[in-house]
């Protein structure tokens, strides 16, 4: 059974068509890889999923049932999580709070609701610990390196127990050895059975890890191939147009 | 160089002094206001007599309950330009609807006109405060703008509501509205600084101790990474921009209190004090940065110079011009320290 079907999703801002008529599927702990050129509408694609945009049309479905997700809390509850092209940080925010923006752990004090510092402090240390992060919970962000950033927006994807996790450019700012510690860690998503849809340019990082490779083009799905029967050399000329489709 | 590679573990740590209150601009404010209490003591005999600190808590009494509310929405990373506006028609509400009741020949238990006429002088502040939030988070408007227009019509109807002439608090009820705006615990500690430390406290812990803080924060640090993380974007903000008129308007209820009246002009260019207090406090105009205390010891500054000027029998004329330096010299002293911490 598949995890996420995406039948005919097209979606239009304005005169703009970013998707047209994009469907595939992703099965449960599978790592598929997305690439396509600046513009192919790959960050709407994963805006869709994760229940910033609503599609103009098509539709859903998640494990099977037809999904609506309305909502980034409703991608959540799902089970999908998503680590942002340009992370979606608060820079003024310690690491602990943007790791929980939005789910806090909260105790009750009659009609109130505190926050539970300590108890948020010391899980985002535990997933930064997990990610070989040397990052402090209660650091300010905009005080961080540019990996520190972004294993701050990944340890966010940590927090629950996700079925299916979207990374869009996760390895776009940051060094050789941190890509590194990325694609381990995807390797390690998998063995847990946690499907991983990853958007990359990169195009090592992409046949080091996953299984299937979705090439788009203005838009539009041009390929879907299992990584065995395809080549980088393909791949390049299925993202620059110099081959129709594949 | 190894050092130049950006691993998970190059860590750069924060030190104490770089975060928290110490890092911030309301510290280097209080550092500033208790070197100038102490000179100005050290100048001025009268400056320490008690009389004198009753009177200063007063005087900034009467915008501190509207900076508190301002903060909120300038840590959003917008503007309340009307607050002087609302301040004056909430006063007005209240004291007609005060005098009305008492014109009305409805038996009330002692004080419940009071109850009603300050329930219906705060909705009114909410109403302004739910148009100026609907405004600016569904309409998208721009803050200032519709701030402005909301300062003008706000002000119009104050003037509508009376004919221009104001509104004066009478009835059976009129002492005890007296008592609980302008009066004295213990002869001594004004009430409205009793209202501005509990609404001090409990904005503290709304902002630091609950989600809802946390996400005042994050729309001013990053509105879309708010957006994309599930924070209730547009409902945090009619939320802020509603406390912020609420308090504007309690505010105004209690300077109608001391002066007795609600002319139509009360509280009139106030949004331009309390904005400078709530900036010199550390409030930072971009969004993300600001509190309660740094609030406070905004307007605290503000009344100790302008108190200390008239005790040295300098021409208040220059009042204005010290406050307007003192708001560069605050913002550029933080401008300096945040290059130097990079
Ligand atoms: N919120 C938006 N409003 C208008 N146009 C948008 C918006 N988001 C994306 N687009 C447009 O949709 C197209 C696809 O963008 P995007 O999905 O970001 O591509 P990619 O991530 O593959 O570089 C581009 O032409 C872009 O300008
Ligand atoms: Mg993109």
């Amino acid at each position: 059974m598949s995890l996420l079907e995406l039948h005919g999703v097209s979606k239009e801002f304005g005169a703009i068509r970013a998707l047209h008529d994009v469907s595939f599927s992703v099965r449960p702990g599978e790592i598929v890889g997305l690439m396509g050129d600046n513009g192919a509408g790959k960050s709407t694609l994963v805006k869709i999923v994760s229940g910033i945009y609503p599609p103009s049309a098509g539709h859903l479905s998640f494990e099977g049932s037809d999904a609506h997700i309305a909502s980034p809390a409703e991608a959540r509850r799902l089970g999908i999580e998503t680590v942002y092209q340009d992370l979606a940080l608060a820079d003024n925010l310690t690491a602990a709070a943007n790791i929980f923006l939005g789910r806090e752990l909260k105790y009750n004090v009659g009609p109130f609701r505190f926050l539970r510092h300590n108890a948020m402090n010391a899980r985002a240390a535990e997933l930064f610990a997990e990610l070989k992060s040397e990052t402090r919970s209660d650091d300010l962000v905009k005080q961080m390196s540019g990996g520190q950033r972004q294993a701050v927006a990944i340890a966010r994807t940590r927090l629950a127990d996700a079925k299916l996790i979207l990374m869009d450019e996760p390895t776009a700012a940051i060094s050789v050895r941190q890509v590194a510690e990325v694609l381990s860690l995807i390797h390690r998503l998998k063995e847990a059975g946690i499907a991983v849809i990853l958007i990359s340019h990169r195009m090592p990082d992409v046949f080091a890890v996953c299984e299937r490779i979705i090439v788009m083009r203005r838009g539009n799905k041009v390929a879907d191939k299992p990584i065995g029967e395809t080549s980088p050399e393909e791949v390049t000329a299925l993202i620059t147009g110099a081959k129709e489709a594949a | 160089m190894a050092d130049t590679v950006q691993g998970f573990s190059n860590v750069r740590r924060t030190r104490f002094w770089q975060k928290g209150f110490l890092a911030s601009q309301s510290a280097y404010v209080l550092a500033a206001l208790i070197v100038i209490i102490a000179i100005m003591a050290l100048l001025s005999p009268n400056f320490l007599t008690p009389g004198n600190i009753a009177n200063i808590t007063r005087n900034f009494s009467f915008i501190a309950i509207a900076t508190l509310g301002i903060t909120l929405v300038i840590i959003t990373g917008g503007i309340d330009l009307s607050v002087g506006s609302t301040m004056a028609l909430s006063a007005t509400v209240t004291s007609l609807v005060l005098s009305g009741l008492a014109g009305a020949a409805i038996a009330l238990f002692p004080g419940g006109a009071l109850i009603l006429a300050v329930l219906a002088g705060l909705a009114t502040a909410a109403a302004i405060g739910f148009a100026n939030g609907f405004a600016v988070a569904k309409l998208k408007l721009s803050p200032f703008v519709t701030t402005l227009g909301t300062l003008s019509i706000v002000r119009g109807l104050t003037y509508v509501a009376t004919y221009g002439r104001g509104a004066f608090p009478t009835g059976p009820d009129k002492d005890l509205f007296i008592a609980v705006t302008a009066g004295r615990l213990f002869d001594l500690i004004p009430i409205s600084f009793i209202y501005l430390l509990i609404l001090a406290i409990a904005m503290y812990l709304a902002l630091h101790h609950t989600a809802w803080g946390r996400y005042v924060f994050a729309i001013g640090g990053n509105e879309s990474a708010g957006r994309l993380t599930g924070v209730p974007v547009d409902r945090v903000k009619i939320q802020v921009y509603m406390l912020c008129s609420l308090a504007a308007g309690f505010n105004g209820i209690i300077i109608s209190g001391w002066l007795g009246s609600a002319p139509a002009n009360l509280a009139t260019a106030y949004e331009l004090t309390i904005i400078a207090a709530a900036v010199i406090g550390g409030a930072n105009l971009a969004g993300g940065v600001g509190g309660a205390a740094g609030a406070i010891i905004g307007c605290v500054l503000i009344e100790v110079i302008r108190n200390g000027l008239v005790l040295a029998r300098v021409d208040p004329y220059w009042q204005q011009t010290l406050v307007g330096c003192i708001i560069v010299a605050a913002v550029l002293v933080d401008r300096l320290r945040s290059l130097r911490n990079g």
